[in-house]
């Protein structure tokens, strides 16, 4: 169905599909214009801020110096979200497309797309009102038995409102879309490289292992990148929840935690001004920059599987 | 015959033993009864003796089926264990936040609660009408503004573009788009409208512009699924009674994928009806009702609830209740657009050739 068998087949070109066929090519271009808007007006709102003075920044020096801990931040919490979720993720992606009878599985497959239908501030919500709190008792144990390992330093918050608390409510929220595509690319696997496994005598997992892993391997890797660029960009969750205080520290159950560039945008936005604002905005180019380096590599990945381009 | 009878038996006699069908119940039954007798004596929670229970479970039937089976099967036994494992607990947190919610917001729930709004009210509930106007109106913007562009986006990847390098372009950039963070789009119209309009411009439509960019993706990504679901057939059909081909496309291959595409469109506006970041920036918040998408802030539902959670006041105990109330009416709404996606999407199934 392309413009040039459209001119083969058609003597005279007629006015409504010149119209019709310029509109939607416009508003696919549309799209990209929107894009490229998105870096545009980020950097002409946020550009002051890289010029800025001492003192204007949160009492940091210059902008690279009032970003890089959000950054660290931001990494942080997302990598141990990815942590968490990945190898569940993977679990109920096998138990959907190789473990669980149909019916079941369709049931579990819902269930997580209901999972993913849950506002991100209602996860905020529950984290910090109910997941935090429970959570104390367990930071405490880690802080006396484990505190020896510098993760688990402490001294224990006494809110739960931690790093890995964050953590833990973005693993939650990054599964649903790691899930959905492993659990895809898993039930491509040939199946034939599945039934000679079996036929070689391989119990269940050992075909697992040798058939369904092997050709899903990169699949998985932009999966968990798909989510590591959710978990990257989630902000209320993580603004509701974290007790933040701007520093850079690799102790995860103390009271006193980086923040997110996402969290610290919403959390200070709305009371700031000035060139204070225009480091918010430049912040949220930085966020912007890191998630579509990510997901433009996770997608690139992740068109290889698609149908029809290759076997 | 008799060498066919008898070959099942050497072949039994050959295999290894094998555990009885049943014994990873038996395991379980076994496992939960000593965590809960463990449990009780050294006075753990629920939570405790579910989590012991659990590794009993694991090692014992790991054990049991290395001594009578072999290594091997123990292993896949270890492995179909913790599968089911991830599973549960995947579905935990769904459940104790649909609990949660539930039992904190349902009190909350009244007359008042949904068609009082917070201006002027200190030291007693409010109620939430201010924030579901806003709501509705904020998407009703991103829903004008998105459906228009996705839609012929997918019509144009489709029915126009096919391989050529553009639409390669746009399905790639549109799949990129899907991932750019909510708060990004809310700078973004945050910073459009901070040099279109003037400086920290706060109102409605910028909120349906931040929506949109967050929402086009779906919309073009599920039309497109759905158009091509069109069989060929028709359209040739048509082309060969002398249609031509934008006709074509809006009374025949639109109508067919109709079902489809509605269902999208209604998923699409569930996932974006719950962002909070992008409102809380374009948007900001406001205790009254506000019918005006081009003047003024605009509560809404996802902000509400952030905000009086966070800045409650004097009284906090009656703003955070009041949060949950109106958490429990976002998933009351964000659930009842899926399942009315679902639903469209069964009575208009499509009518395909095949």
């Amino acid at each position: 169905m392309t413009t040039a068998s459209v001119r083969t087949t058609s003597p005279k070109r007629r006015l409504g599909d010149v119209v019709f066929a310029n509109l939607t090519r416009t508003a696919g271009a549309l799209i990209l214009v929107s894009l490229a808007g998105v870096a545009i007006f980020l950097t002409s709102e946020g550009l002051p801020a890289f010029g800025a003075k001492a003192g204007e920044l949160q009492g940091h020096d210059n902008f690279l110096a009032y970003v890089a801990p959000l950054v660290f931040g931001t990494i942080l919490a997302a990598v141990i979200a990815l942590v968490i979720a990945t190898p569940l993720a993977l679990g109920v992606a096998l138990a959907v497309s190789h473990y669980a009878p149909r019916r079941i599985a369709t049931a579990i497959g819902y269930v997580i797309d209901l999972l993913a239908a849950v506002p991100s501030v209602v996860y905020g919500l529950w984290g910090i009102g109910f997941l935090g709190p429970k959570l104390i008792p367990i930071y405490q144990w880690l802080d006396e038995h484990l505190g020896f390992i510098p993760l688990f330093k402490g001294p224990a918050s006494p809110t739960g409102r931690t790093i890995f608390t964050v953590g833990i409510v973005l693993a939650i929220m990054v599964l649903p879309i790691i899930t959905a595509i492993t659990r895809e690319i898993f039930s491509q696997t040939p199946r034939l490289n599945e039934e000679a496994a079996l036929a070689l005598g391989a119990t269940r997992w050992e075909m697992v292992r040798l058939s369904v892993l092997p050709y899903g391997r990169s699949g998985i890797v932009s999966a968990a990148m798909l989510g590591l660029g959710r978990a990257l960009g989630e902000t209320m969750a993580v603004a509701l929840v974290l007790s933040a205080s701007g520093v850079v520290t690799f102790n995860l159950i103390s009271s006193t935690n980086p923040s997110t560039i996402a969290a610290n945008i919403a959390l200070s936005f709305p009371d700031s001004t000035g060139v204070a604002r225009n480091a918010l905005v430049a912040s949220g180019l930085v966020l912007f920059v890191i998630t579509f380096i990510v997901n433009f590599a996770a997608r690139a990945v992740v068109a290889r599987y698609e149908p029809g381009r290759k076997k | 015959m008799t060498s066919l009878q008898t070959a099942p038996d050497t072949i039994a006699q050959a295999r290894v033993r094998r555990l009885p069908r049943f014994a990873p119940a038996i395991a379980g039954a076994v496992a939960l009864a000593a965590g809960t007798l463990l449990g009780i004596s050294l006075g753990w929670n629920v939570a405790g003796i579910v989590v012991v229970a659990v590794l009993l479970y694991l090692v014992g039937l790991n054990i049991w089926s290395r001594l009578v089976e072999n290594a091997r099967a123990a292993t896949d036994r270890m492995m179909t264990s913790l599968i089911w494992v991830a599973l549960g607990l995947a579905f935990i947190p769904l459940v104790s936040l649909l609990y949660k919610v539930i039992t904190k917001g349902a009190p909350q729930l009244n007359g008042r609660f949904l068609t009082w709004t917070m201006r002027n009210v200190i030291g007693e509930p409010g109620g939430i009408y201010h924030a579901i106007i806003g709501t509705l109106l904020i998407t009703l913007a991103a829903t004008v503004i998105s459906v228009p562009v996705g839609l012929l986006s997918a019509i144009y990847l489709v029915e126009y573009g096919g391989e050529s390098r553009m639409a390669r372009w746009i399905r790639f950039l549109v799949d990129v788009m899907t991932g750019i963070p909510s708060i990004v789009a809310g700078l973004f119209a945050y910073a459009l409208f901070a040099i279109v309009v003037g400086p920290g411009t706060q109102f409605g439509i910028g909120g349906g512009v931040a929506l949109s960019l967050l929402m086009i993706p779906i919309v073009v990504r599920s039309t497109e699924e759905m158009l091509k679901l069109v069989p060929n057939d028709l359209r040739e059909a048509s082309y060969a009674l002398g249609v031509p081909k934008w006709k074509t496309i809006v009374r025949v291959v639109l109508p067919t994928a109709m079902a489809g595409i509605i269902t999208g469109v209604t998923l699409a506006i569930a996932r974006v009806i719950g962002e909070t970041a992008p409102l809380l920036i374009i948007c900001g918040n406001t205790d009254s009702s506000n019918f005006n998408l081009f003047g003024g802030q605009m509560a809404s539902l996802p902000v509400f609830i952030y905000s009086s959670y966070t800045q409650p006041g004097r009284n906090p105990e009656i703003l955070q209740n009041m949060a949950w109330g109106g958490a429990l009416v976002l998933i009351i709404i964000v659930m009842a657009l899926n399942l009315i996606a679902r639903i469209a999407g069964r009575i208009f199934a499509p009518k395909t050739g095949h």
